[in-house]
Order: structure tokens, then sequence, then C-alpha cells
């Protein structure tokens, strides 16, 4: 019998560990012979802390909140022999939304154990990189990759036997390998899941990847606010060390040796971008190289190199474990495989999904997520972070594929999808976004550097309440301007947030600059307070919590809001028990 | 020069000069090692006083103006003491729907200070992170390492209320 | 060599292979503008003004750091090129000091004198300025953070000597500036006062300080000169005004040369009718030194004193 604790970032923060220390002692004082053990983020983050229980048949049962209480009636009912009676058990819904996923490269997240190498050895790792060393070439291990159609999951979506193909062809006999792990698209965490559920997913998908390319050094560079995840890399790439897996001969051939080291960024957006992570790297300002030279011709110290991201290398042994055809077998004709995504906003199952290339954003939405929080309406999704925009409800059928998403102006970016509902002022989302991307941009390019905070300035304006006509345009033509003149990838896309919202919610913008209002009543500056004198029984709660005194009555008298001295904390509103204080 | 360890032009003396020079072995003769040692140094001082900075220079032949150009880029290097206690709110996108602007102000009214500024008392410094990935729990800060989710601004005050009447 | 054949805005150029399209338009006389861009330094492609049309190609690309190809067809002044200038000109216009009228650089400043070439006027707004900051610390330079437009060239240039290296860039984004170490003051820095910083700036951020309030290019002569403190010879130029030779300053480096604060000292002294007072830095300080002393001839100075003493004693 074996307890299995999800222990990720997210599941820890839920309390994980703390289920964890009880569950500890209470096998111990029932003397249960229950083993203990912990695993990566199976995706639910909305059911953490999450444990595992499988019988001696190998029957698993799943429970969900696990908090205190729970963990011990955990293990009074296995001792018991009812588990099926907790009530924590994950119901047939949530388990449904799991199985209407295709995991491939979060195939082992929240499965194995990331710091037990053995068992990601049982579940067939390491079998793709024995293959490739001793029965092809690396020409074939390209080939193999070109056969599957994988694209780079980290934002542009270039195919990557391409990238692969174009670093091998380079001159030189020393190149390098770079995983990108430094995942700053606020909201996006599926590579974090990866380096923490199944780092040596990781780890032999580089090393198929240098052998396939001739590099025989690869470095991770990681954000270093993922500490966690930094920790279960060492460890895993200690143990595939001891196994033979790096630095060593591999498999006894005299063909290939790899190293691998961590880099731990230090907090910039920007080194998400390749050349600006080769400076990085090399110990300088993470500004961004012009292109060409691309990194594959002049990269790391000036030798080729080739740059993946987490998800993109976590596909590769699935491809040349299964072929290629396994993996084209599943997604859409221009886009194969699957796409992590991770949902967050105002959805009912925000989490970690994977699913097919190909189904649609409502299935996602609704069919895994659950659809909208609190049952409001849905408004958007935003998509690819600050690089993305904002795909509205009429797009709500088309399918996530590479084409499909940028037709809409938003790119798959990293899988990024932030939900909004009709609560959700879609000026200030690209204030938020524009003010992320102003402050992450690098200041080496002058679009970049200065268009951006003339856009937030313009939008700060906006949602102050002093737009003037003319406002919309001039956003337009700066952000297609920026778009188009920037030096990288950050500025080049840096004002998709708000094209993508002028394209579909000017009518939104409209209302903000002409009539001074905010429809989805989020920008303070254009709200107005009042007191339906109907419903107010002048109990006196709102005047006596109004920080600046500007509500006036008597007791058991209507009351009034003096919209001078208003200033729009909305404690009125929250404290009134009778619904007498309204928004506008 | 040596003395007593005041602010002049570098040529001040260091504190715990054995722990940062075994940080500098560590990396002799790595090139492009810049960035991890001022990772390290910072864990050794929580933050990167210039005397330091002037230290690592004259050890590594790293020329002062490059590493400060280095430690003013990345959002994790700090140049100024910070408080006991940091807290670090996240400023993710899924945290931002939920709400985090209102925490941020909670915060900022419990503690009387802006966004990157620490308390008179130096218990408490403010800190807007990126994303710390805890979507599903926003609006998230981190005390001390510590997670705290589904933030409320009374919920939020009552955190900082509490750990200020430990410190009393 | 390897040759390739391109066209640039309708004229034929046969270029080195290695050149870029700045390079190619140089040979075929067309100038494309830039502010970051010096044959003498690495290529950042930062300020964006070089960028051009390549037909075919949906972006726009900086001329100065792309290579030229056989066959390309490139457009220095379409519709499209243009606009991008004018707004890259009034982004940089929009975080700059309304100042000509009394700025030293005036007249040859490389903003101004594109912003005339493409009508870029300056604009009133209520957007945010870079803080005012002038560094007056040092007798040679003055940093006036303001005006800068973060072309990168002296930080470039500064780093082209090894044991110099004194500037970087600090900050990021927005907030970007130059910096003098760790953001210390000129005369508390490790600066040399080489000015190599000054011949480059090309704009009023980083000037002469000798110069200031003496006069601008157009108001006297200009008189180019190399300087001979030693055997490679940096050049400089002597500007005069009214029959006064006023100013002495550094141009360009010469061949391998740093420049250096006794060689323009030296020609200063040379060349002008009224050298004002030296300063030499000692201890992260200025004073205010003898010539002997600045020039560094105390020694040679009291030996021919000798000799001339010796001398009129064998008389």
């Amino acid at each position: 019998m074996k307890l299995i604790v999800g222990q990720g970032s997210c599941g820890i923060a839920a309390g994980a560990s703390k289920a964890y220390k009880i569950l500890e002692e209470e096998i111990k004082n029932s003397g249960a012979n229950i083993k203990l053990g912990s695993t990566g983020c199976i995706g639910m983050c909305y059911l953490e802390p999450i444990v595992d229980f499988i019988d001696d048949d190998g029957k698993k049962t799943t429970f969900v909140k696990v908090d205190e209480e729970i963990a011990k009636q955990i293990v009074k009912d296995i001792v018991a022999s009812k588990v099926d009676s907790n009530e924590n058990v994950i119901s047939d819904e949530d388990k449904e939304a799991l199985a209407k996923q295709k995991r491939i490269s979060l195939r082992n997240c929240g499965i194995i154990d990331p710091e037990n190498i053995d068992e990601y050895i049982e579940s067939g790792g390491y079998k793709a990189i024995e293959r490739c060393i001793k029965e092809m070439t690396p020409e074939e291990v390209i080939e193999e990759v070109k056969v599957s159609g994988l694209r780079g999951r980290g934002g542009a979506g270039f195919p990557t036997w391409f990238k692969f193909n174009a670093a091998r062809q380079s001159p030189g006999t020393e190149k390098y390998l770079v995983c990108n792990a430094d995942e700053g698209d606020p909201g996006a965490f599926m590579d974090r899941s990866v380096l923490e559920g199944d780092p040596h997913a990781l780890i032999e998908g580089m090393i198929i990847a240098g052998y396939a390319i001739g590099a025989s050094e690869g470095i991770i560079y990681v954000r270093a606010e993922y500490p966690l995840a930094i920790k279960r890399l060492n460890i895993a790439m200690a143990q595939a060390e001891e196994r033979g897996y790096l630095n060593k001969d591999l498999f006894g051939e005299g063909k290939f040796k790899f190293s691998l080291r961590i880099k731990a960024g230090a907090g910039a957006f920007v080194c998400g971008e390749e050349t600006a992570l080769l400076e990085s790297l090399e110990g300088n300002r993470g500004t961004p190289r012009p292109k060409p030279p691309f990194p594959a011709q002049k990269g790391y110290w000036g030798k080729p190199t080739n740059i993946n991201n987490v998800e993109t290398f976590a596909n590769v042994p699935f491809i040349l474990a299964n072929g290629g055809d396994a993996f084209a077998a599943v997604g859409t004709e221009d886009s194969k495989g699957t796409k992590v995504f991770a949902l967050a906003g105002k959805i009912k199952k925000g989490g970690l999904v994977e699913v097919p290339m190909g189904m649609t954003i409502r299935e996602i939405i609704f069919g895994i997520g659950g659809g909208i929080a609190e049952d409001k309406g849905f408004k958007a999704v935003q998509m690819g972070g600050p690089s993305g925009g904002c795909i509205p409800a009429e797009f709500l059928d088309i399918p996530v594929d590479y084409a499909s998403i940028t037709k809409t102006g938003a790119i798959m970016g990293s899988g990024g999808m932030v939900v909004m509902d009709e609560t959700t002022c879609m000026v200030d989302m690209a204030k938020f976004f524009l003010d992320f991307t102003c402050k992450e941009s690098c200041g080496k390019c002058t679009p970049c550097r200065e268009g951006t905070k003339r856009m937030l300035e313009m939008l700060e304006k906006i949602t102050e309440g002093k737009g003037e006509p003319g406002d919309i345009e001039k956003l337009e033509e700066l952000g297609k301007f920026i778009n188009s003149a920037s030096l990288c990838g950050l500025g080049q896309t840096a004002s998709n947030p708000v094209l993508t919202t002028i394209r579909y919610f000017r009518d939104e913008y409209e209302a903000h600059i002409n009539d001074k209002k905010c429809p989805a009543k989020q920008c303070k500056a254009l709200l107005t307070y009042t007191i339906d004198p109907e419903k107010c029984t002048g109990c006196t709660i709102c005047a006596r919590n109004c920080p600046v005194e500007a509500i006036t009555g008597t007791l058991k008298e209507p009351h009034k809001i003096n919209p001078d001295i208003c200033i729009k904390c909305g404690k009125c509103y929250e404290v009134c028990r009778f619904g007498a204080v309204s928004v506008e | 020069m040596a003395c007593c360890g005041c602010n002049d032009n570098g040529n001040v003396a260091v504190k715990d000069v054995d722990k940062l020079d075994q940080i500098l072995s560590k990396y002799e003769g790595v090139k492009g090692s810049l960035i991890s040692i001022l990772q390290d140094v910072q864990g050794l001082y929580e933050y990167l006083p210039i005397e330091a900075l002037n230290y690592i220079s004259e050890v590594t032949g790293i020329k002062l103006a490059k590493i400060y150009g280095v430690a003013t880029f990345y959002t994790q290097f700090r140049l100024d003491p910070v408080g006991k206690h940091v807290i670090l709110l996240c400023q993710g996108t899924a945290c931002h729907v939920n709400g985090s602007k209102a925490i941020e102000e909670a915060i900022c009214e419990e503690l009387e200070i802006s966004e990157g500024e620490t308390t008179k008392d130096g218990l408490f410094t403010l800190t807007n992170v990126a994303c710390l990935g805890c979507c599903s729990l926003s609006p998230v800060m981190m005390i001390d390492g510590e997670v705290h989710g589904k933030l409320t601004p009374k919920k939020t005050k009552e955190i900082l209320k509490a750990i200020k009447a430990e410190e009393e | 060599m390897r040759y390739v054949t391109l066209t640039i805005d309708g004229k034929k150029a046969v270029v080195p292979a290695s050149y870029t399209i700045l390079q190619a338009a140089e040979e075929v006389g067309i100038e494309i503008p830039a502010l970051c861009y010096d044959p003498d330094l690495e290529i950042v492609g930062a300020c964006r003004l070089c960028l051009v049309e390549i037909e075919g190609n949906p972006k726009l690309h900086t001329s100065c750091s792309m290579a030229v190809t056989d066959g390309m067809v490139v457009h220095t002044e379409s519709e499209k090129v243009v606009h991008a200038r004018k707004m890259v000109l009034q982004l940089l216009l929009d975080n700059h000091p309304n100042d000509c009228l009394t700025c030293q650089k005036a007249g040859e400043c490389l903003l101004q004198k594109y912003a005339y070439m493409y009508d870029v006027k300056f604009r009133e707004h209520d957007g945010a300025y870079k803080p005012e900051y002038t560094d007056t610390s040092s007798p040679y330079i003055l940093k006036d953070e303001a005006k800068c437009i973060l072309c990168h060239k002296c930080v470039r240039i500064c780093e082209q000597v090894a044991d110099r290296q004194v500037l970087t860039f600090a900050n990021r984004g927005f907030e970007t500036k130059v910096a003098f170490d760790a953001d210390m003051s000129i005369e508390e820095s490790s600066c040399v006062s080489c000015n190599r910083c000054v011949t480059i700036c090309p704009v009023g951020a980083l000037l002469d300080k000798r110069l200031m309030g003496k006069t601008r290019i157009w108001d006297g002569e200009v008189t180019e000169f190399k300087c001979k403190s030693c055997e490679y010879g940096c050049d400089f130029e002597v500007l005069s005004k009214n029959g006064k030779n006023v100013a002495v300053r550094a141009k360009s480096p010469g061949e391998g040369r740093p420049l250096c604060l006794k060689g323009r000292l030296t020609s200063e002294f040379l060349n002008l009718d009224d050298p004002e007072t030296p300063y030499i830095k000692e201890d992260g300080k200025f004073i205010e030194a003898s010539w002997e002393k600045a020039l560094e001839i105390e020694g040679i100075l009291d030996k021919l004193d000798k000799m001339d003493s010796k001398d009129a004693e064998q008389c």
C-alpha cells in the first residue's frame, strides 16, 4: 500500500507539506504498512493538496483538498479498509476532466517520484536515448523529430528539427545546447511543472538533442524564483550521472558523452529571448543582440548554439521512443502533438492541462476547466501572456493550433490562458500587460524603451478618465510601430495585448474615453457610488466605515454620498447589508 | 586605507571576508560567472553592499562598472538592506485579475510604505515579484518563504498584524 | 574576397559580401541616418533609426547590422521607412529637453540634424521625462543625463580600453542610464578624463567642459591637428573665435591609441592663447595643478634648470 503526496510548488503552497507530515505521523501511530512517497504536480491546482492512495492490488484512489483533518481521516479509512467512503475522494467530474487530456510532455508529472530515477526508468525513461545511441545516427534522430512535426513550445513555434539541423550543419566542433527554463510569462507555469515533476524527461530530451546537433555540453537556464525546480534538477542530474547518462561515454559505444549544468537566472523576462538569454549566460546584462547572426551560427561564446524550452525537450524522448509518427498522429496538420496550457483567472478549475492540438478553446475552458467561476459570463481569454492577445467569445470554437491562434492576433506563446469574465475591464487588462512589458523592457532599443512607456501613460490616462478623442488611434499607431521596429521579440510583440483589445473591445475604450465610464466597473476613477433611498434603512454603517466622511445622514433616514469627497474606495458598497449602495 | 567600515570610496573593510573569498574561489577561472557570484554574495549578505562589489572587482578583475550594470539590471539583486520579513507580492496575471492591487493597497496602508520600501522599524520590506506560480490560490503573497493565498485586504492585514504582534 | 551585387534606392552597388547594408549604401553615396552606429564600435542595433525596407521581407531591418546578399533590393527612404524614422525621432525628442538654443552641442548634434531632416518637432506632453541630473564634478567632462539618448556609444568606446571600462548602462527599461562605475560622480569614479566618450557622444549628454560657453561650431574656426605628446598622434581640434584660439578638444583616438588627458592638456598648452588652469585627480578629488605637474614635466624642467645654470657657470 502506498500514499503519494503531490508536492509541486503549488501543492506545497496549498499545504501539501503539512499534509505529508500528518500522514507520516498517522501512519506511524497506526502501525499500518503504508509507504509514503512524493510526486510532482498533476495539474489540478484547484484541488490541491492531492494525495493518491494505491492499494495492494494497484487500485488508485485520489483524495483532494487534503487538509490536516482529512489527512488523519485518510489513514483511518485505509486502516478500516473503507477509503471509498472518504468525503474527499476525487469526484467523477474531476476525473473526467483529467481523462479528456492527452499527456505527452506531462506524462509522468504527478505520477512518478521526481527524486527517484528508478521510477522514471520503470516508466520507460532513458530508453529513447539508448535507441538513439545504439541504433541511430544524429541525422536519423533529426529526421525522426522532423517526422514528428514538433514545433517549439516556447513562443514562436519554430520547427524543432529545423533548429536542430541548423546547429548540426553549422561549422565547428564546439557547440552548445541550452534549455530555456526562464519561464517568465505571468500566468504560465508548465515548465516548472516538468522541472519539478519529471526532471529526467528534460535531461533525457537534452541528451538526445545534444547527440543530434553534436553538442557535448548543455546548460539549463532556470528562473531563480524556482528553487524547488533547481533542487530537483540537481538531484536528478546527480542520479543521471551515477547511472552513466551524464558525463560518461553513453552505453559504452564510444560515440557520445554529454555534460549538463544549471545556471540560475536573476529575474528578467527579456532573458526568455534567446540572444538575451545568451548574454545572461555569459554573465552580462540580458540585452538582446541583433539577429542575424542567429544562435545556431553564433551563440554561446560565439559558438553554434541551439536553444529550446522545457516543454519542447520533454516531448523529445517520447518521439524517439515511440517514433515521430506516434507524435504526429496527435494534433492537426499544421500543429502536431499536444500543448500544455496553464488555465488561470476567472475559471472554476484552474491548473495545468495538456490537450491534443486542435481542441477548441471552448472545450478547454468549459469542458476541462469547468467554465467560468461563479457562473458569470465569459468575456475573453488572454493567450500568450504579455506577447499575446485577448481572444473574445466569438472565437471560442476555433481550434488551438499555431495558425488559428495567430489569426486572432494572439499567439500560442508558452501556453498561458487567462480567462476573463464580464467583470474584467479590457482596458485595465491591456494596461496590466503593458505595465509588465514596460518594466521588463531591457532599455536597449528606442521603440520598446520609450514607446511602451508612452503607451502605458496613455492607458493610465484613459483608465483615470482623462482620455481624449484620438487616443485610440494614437495607441494603434504607436503599437504597430513598436511591433515593427523593435530589436527583439519582446518589443515586437509588446503591443499585442493593446492592439487585440482595441480590435475586439473598442467600445470599452470608447466608453472610458467618451462617456468616462468603465463598463466592467473596475477603473476606480470612473465609478460613482450612490445610495438608493428606497433601500437605505439609515443603519449608518456606511457612514461609520467611510474613511473620508463623504456619507451623511441621520439614523433611520436615507443616507447620501457626496461625490466631491468620495474617494471611491468601495467600503460602503462592501459593508451595506441592504444592497442600497450601487456603483455605476 | 583599511578603516572602520565607513562608506567612502571603496577600500573599506568588508564583513565576512572569509566567506566572500570562498564564494570567489568557487568561481575562479570560470568565465561568465558574474551573475552566479552576485547571487551567492546576496545569499551571504541579503543584499549587495557596495563594499562587497568593490571587493569582487578587486579580486576577480571584473570592472566595477560592469558589476554595477549587471546588479541593476536583474530584479533579483538589491543594493539596499532589506527588512526582517520580506513580503513578495505576486504580480502574475491570475493574481491581477483576482484583485492583487487591493492587496497591495492593504499592505501599503497597514505598513505605511510603498512597493520596494522597508518599514522604519526594519521589520518589513514589500517587493512585487513576477508570477509565483500558485495561480489557483490567487491573489497570493509570500512572506519568509510561506505562501498566503486567497487573500482579501482584511485577511492580509490580519496576517501582517499577527507577525507584528509576534515581534513585540 | 567575394563580392555581391545589390540595389539600393535604384542604384547598383557591388560590395564585399562582408558588408552591411549601411556600408554598402555609403559606397554608393547614400547616407542612412544612424545614432548608435559607428564603424569603429561593436554593432548593437539599438537606436533603430537606420531601419530600411528590403524587398520580399515584411519586416524592417536595421541596415547597420544586416549583411548584404546577392540580388537584395533595398529602399532607404520609402514611406514605411520614413514613417518609422519619424516615430523613432519623435520618441527620442519626447524624452529630451527642448534646449537647443543654449545647448553646447547645437549645430553638431545628430539628434538635431535628423529631427530637422525628417521634420520632427518637440511635442508638449505630460508624460515622464528622464530625471534631470547634471554631473559637474569634473573640470573636464560634463554629464547631462536628461539629454542622453542611450545610444550606448560612450559605453562601447570606453570598454575598448581594457583598463578603463568606467562606463556602463545601469538599471533597465525607461530607467536605463549611463553610469560611471557604481553610479558615482565622475570625480569619485575611476574615470581618467581621456574624453573618448565625449568625442563620440552624438548629443549634448557628454560634453567637454573646458569648451562650454566659449564657442559653438558655427561661431568660429575649427582646425584639425595631431597631438604630438607621443608618436601615434591622436586627432584633435583647436577652436578659435575672433582670431583667438579658445579651446582644444579631442576628435578621435589615433590608430591603436586610447586618447589621454596628458595629450589633451599638452595640446591645450601649446595651442591656446590663454589656457585654463589644469586639474589632476588625486585620491578621487580633482585638484588644481601647475602646468609643470599636469604635464608631468617637473623633473625635466628642474634638470633643464640645473643644466642651464651649469652652462652659465662654464661660460
